[in-house]
């Protein structure tokens, strides 16, 4: 009877979390919708070229008429850049987390629904690739590979799918002695049926949550990159680059490495909300 | 005794993951595009100067073999040659590796000077103004990249106040010390925001325990029941979380010693891929996988010594 009761209490307080506004998740949503139409519609919010040069009007200072952030050295609307840097940012740190993120789940469920060697072997893996520090081994195979978005797709791959793998086999070895996972094996339903039917759907929220800080670090990663002349390359326009170009006048124009790194901060700001808003939502991490 | 068990059980587990790296670290060097013999020679390039380069370096042995080789000379602690200095690697390495552990000891030190305080006052004022505040700190920290962190320090503290040297590592111990300080901090800084949260968490969970209500029905004032029990506890998991976090420290350095120009080994191999150096990038790389795995082996042996539940499970 106190069973009964303690969880339709604990229904009720769902019922109540649910009605309440989610803060977090609405602000961190609203923001990153601000930050990806500003960059959709980059050419409707400033009539510059990104990579234009214009000598004559070279290290303007923010608020030049025209001018709103500036211009860098080379004349380069720093607004401009900032906007059609975005672009290049967003894109490559959102796709980038799709196959590790595959990867990883698929690996993940395997290792543990099976169990046994497999899940040995699995794991050895994920130790191996933790220990390496995450800069050093995505540096060091964007370099093998050769500078680029494309080198830059298999350094995040081959570094990140081990955090999902990790956290999605911890869900799965609680999710499969559930009853409903009990209930599918017992039914005699074929194996990759019961791992992506009935189980996929129930421990896959752990590993969106967690995307979201991954979509920063991958940004934080290409933005690193970026500045280490190992990224995008020039001149299209990504804010690494912006930061290693502004930081040659940081004692005259600051403001050159300063704006393109609050850029990302704000970015991060969004996703870490955003996240942040999933756990109260969905609960636990 | 137990503990002493505890310590070779985990000895053992290194071997396949020492295996793995060195396995990792040999195939870096594989999926570079193009024969590394060509880019030896340059504008030299014969056919015959590619096959005798081929079999000086091994390239004409199996995958398998080579890899051996590779294995063997690591054992002897041979990491090969430089393509750009004519010098070994390893010894470049070990000429550069100073700055780079004094980075990296400053860099935890400082985290924790900063985290626990915060966590704590956090955690003990939970939900208050200062909380709150503290709370927000992941949020805007998650986002910020480190060598941007380090080049607004440099802004800031050695540009226009002028307190501490913009670059370099100085020679003698108090330079050392004074250069040390600014690239420390960023390094904390970039670490600080994830290990406040945790940290927050597990201290929550602490003071919700069943020893410190009796703690403080006992009538013991707050400060000794954070000082004297809560933060002893929670301290235990402050070092897993630093420990699982170091990884990323140490990782953090390579650019960091970038924003200082501080010559430690993230330097050296920001360098090489400058003056694409192959060999070195891949020393520098298995060097610092070995930092990782030596430094969690250290933090899981002083969890076991702090909490005996590790070593009995």
């Amino acid at each position: 009877m106190t069973a009964v009761t303690a969880q339709g209490a604990s229904v009720e307080r769902m019922r109540v979390r649910r009605r309440q506004r989610n803060v977090p998740l609405v602000a961190g949503l609203t923001l990153l919708l601000l930050i990806v139409l500003a960059a959709i519609c980059a050419p409707l919010l400033t009539h510059w070229d990104p990579i234009q040069q214009d000598l004559v009007n070279a290290r303007a200072t923010p608020g030049t008429p025209g001018h709103l952030l500036g211009t860098d050295a080379l004349g380069r609307d720093v607004l401009s850049r900032l906007l059609y840097g975005a672009r290049v940012d967003l894109r490559v740190g959102f796709l980038a987390v799709i196959s590790p993120f595959i990867i990883g789940t698929v690996l993940g469920l395997i290792s543990g629904w099976f169990g046994g060697w497999l899940d040995m072997v699995i794991m050895r893996i994920v130790d191996v690739v933790v220990a390496f520090p995450f800069f050093v081994l995505v540096i060091a195979i964007v370099f093998a590979l050769g500078a680029g978005t494309g080198s830059v797709y298999v350094a995040i791959t081959v570094v990140g799918w081990v955090a999902y793998c990790r956290i999605v086999r911890g869900e799965v070895l609680v999710a499969k002695e559930q009853e409903y996972a009990l209930a599918a094996r017992a039914s005699g339903l074929p194996t990759w049926r019961i791992l992506f039917r009935h189980l996929l759907p129930n421990v896959v929220l752990q590993a969106v949550i967690y995307s979201m800080s991954d979509i920063v670090l991958t940004i934080l990663a290409l933005v690193t990159l970026g500045y280490l002349g190992l990224g995008v390359p020039p001149p299209t326009p990504d804010w690494g680059s912006m930061i290693s170009d502004g930081q040659q006048f940081l004692l005259t124009q600051w403001y050159l490495a300063t704006i393109p790194g609050v850029a990302v901060v704000i970015t991060g700001l969004a996703l870490a909300l955003v996240a942040d808003g999933l756990v109260e939502r969905f609960g636990r991490r | 005794m137990k503990y002493l068990l505890y310590v070779v059980r985990r000895l053992v587990q290194l071997i396949p993951v020492l295996f793995g790296i060195s396995l990792l670290v040999f195939l870096l060097l594989k999926i570079v595009p193009g024969d590394p013999a060509v880019t030896l020679l340059g504008s030299h390039v014969t056919d015959e100067g590619v096959a005798a380069l081929h079999q000086q370096l091994g390239l004409d042995h199996p995958l398998w073999q080579q890899y051996l080789t590779f294995l063997g000379k690591l054992l002897h602690g041979d990491l090969g040659e430089s393509y750009q200095y004519q010098s070994s690697v390893s010894s470049l390495v070990f000429q550069n590796l100073v700055p780079t552990i004094w980075l990296v000891v400053t860099g935890a030190l400082f985290a924790v000077i900063i985290t626990v305080p915060l966590a704590v006052w956090a955690a003990s004022h939970r939900n208050g103004f200062g909380d709150n505040t503290i709370r927000t700190i992941p949020l805007i920290g998650l986002g910020m990249p480190a060598f941007w962190l380090g080049i607004m320090l440099v802004l800031l503290l050695s540009l226009k106040a002028g307190a501490f040297p913009a670059s370099g590592f100085g020679d003698g111990f108090a330079n050392h010390v004074k250069s040390i300080i600014l690239p420390g901090l960023t390094l904390a800084l970039a670490l600080v925001p994830i290990l406040v949260r945790s940290l927050r968490a597990s201290m929550i969970d602490v003071l919700q325990s069943d020893y410190i209500t009796t703690a403080k029905a006992k009538g013991l004032t707050g400060r000794r029941v954070i000082f004297g029990h809560a933060l002893r506890n929670a301290a235990i998991s402050s070092v897993t979380v630093l420990g699982v976090n170091i990884a990323y420290l140490i990782g953090s350095t390579v650019v960091v010693e970038r924003v200082f120009a501080l010559n430690g080994i993230g330097y050296l191999m920001l360098t090489a891929i400058f003056n694409r150096d192959f060999p070195i990038v891949q020393g520098v790389t298995l060097v610092f996988a070995v930092m990782v795995v030596l430094v969690n082996l250290f933090t899981d042996m002083t969890h076991a010594a702090l909490d005996p539940r590790v070593r009995l499970a």
